[in-house]
């Protein structure tokens, strides 16, 4: 009887975990990040628009400048910018409400999706990136 | 044996007989049934006129009034620029983070599929002339790496672009609350010779612009048999 109990426990525990795990939908935030606040401009392919909005799909400067993307995001960038050898100079709006963990899972999104192939981030490592910009207000 | 067999051979030459005049007539008919036109949009009014004693009752159709703005090499456009050419037309600005970008990528592939065919032209309004100068239009143009007489980016006084978006059939007012600060809608809208308008297309859905992309030809022949 004992046994049946613990039996009972243990499946419907197991259950439990397996439904939360369906409905926070926590795998594709990354994705869902960028299609809420990047694709419009960038595009569902990444491609950007021709000589005014610059490319995510196999874009040199994710690479180059993996180190400066957190805060690009946060705050957002004006003035030109240089990309796959051709300058660019449209401003980016920064989305300040993104949380460290959300900016982690954004720029993993981008830097392992549209072809890329570039080193994803831990969040202590963009943590200490976002150090240098903190949020205008919170 | 043979009788049914005999029967049975008549029908089918029968049914044969059938099918090739069904496949007869649509081939003879081909032409006739490619030859696609395209509606023509907006309030129409009937106007009656008396000819020689008769009345007769003419169709007005809504019509593109006049209009001049300045495009990216501060040159003046007006209706007598696309005389004689249909045109391609949206409103749009620079800045806009929401759908621009969109309708203009979409706006490229029209423009990369036309730009040798001379009697179509592309023309594209600023919604916020404040920020969109003729210098900044010209950034963004030389950006696309499009040629003015191809595809004209105008400013001009914010009423009068206003106001012919919506004789185009196209919102665009000021929005406080909209991302960027403009409401606006993403069409696309072809104009023919007369200044009618003949197709509104949601410039953000490739499928709509691919539909864009196969009218123009409908409308071009139909012009080419209007001057003959």
């Amino acid at each position: 009887m004992a046994r049946n109990k613990f039996a009972v426990l243990a499946l419907s525990g197991l259950l439990l975990i397996t439904l939360t795990q369906c409905f926070t939908n926590k795998k594709n935030e990354g994705q869902r990040l960028y299609e809420a606040n990047c694709q419009s401009c960038h595009m569902e392919d990444g491609s950007g628009l021709r000589g005014v909005i610059p490319p995510i799909a196999g874009a040199d400067y994710l690479d180059k400048h993996r180190d400066e993307l957190a805060c690009l995001i946060r705050h957002g960038i004006e003035g030109p910018i240089t990309v796959n050898g051709i300058e660019y100079n449209q401003p980016m709006p920064g989305v300040e409400t993104m949380r460290e963990d959300q900016i982690t899972n954004l720029l993993n999104y981008i830097q392992t999706n549209f072809g890329n192939n570039n080193p994803r981030y831990t969040m202590p490592e963009v943590e200490k990136m976002l150090e240098k910009c903190p949020p205008h207000r919170k | 044996m043979i009788r049914i067999n005999k029967s049975a051979v008549k029908k089918y030459t029968l049914s044969l007989a059938a099918a090739l005049c069904l496949g007869y007539f649509p081939a003879c008919n081909h032409s006739e049934a490619t030859e696609k036109t395209l509606p023509i949009l907006g309030e129409r009014q009937a106007v009656e006129r008396v000819v020689d004693g008769k009345t007769v009752v003419d169709t007005l159709y809504h019509q593109v009034p006049d209009f001049a703005f300045v495009n990216q090499d501060s040159q003046r456009v007006t209706q007598q620029t696309f005389a004689g050419k249909i045109y391609v037309t949206d409103f749009f600005f620079t800045t806009c983070p929401t759908i621009c970008p969109k309708m203009k990528s979409q706006m490229l592939r029209v423009y990369e599929q036309y730009k040798d065919e001379p009697n179509l032209v592309l023309l594209s309004h600023t919604i916020d002339p404040q920020h969109d100068t003729v210098a900044v239009l010209k950034d963004y143009a030389e950006r696309l790496n499009v040629q003015t007489d191809k595809w004209q980016f105008v400013t001009g006084d914010k009423d009068s672009i206003y106001d012919v978006a919506l004789k185009y059939m196209v919102t665009a007012m000021e929005d406080e609350q909209e991302a960027g600060g403009f409401v606006h809608s993403g069409a696309f809208v072809l104009v023919d010779e007369n200044r009618r308008i003949r197709g509104i297309y949601d410039g953000t859905d490739p499928a709509q612009v691919d539909r864009l992309i196969n009218d123009i030809p409908v409308l071009l022949k139909e012009k080419g048999n209007g001057q003959k």
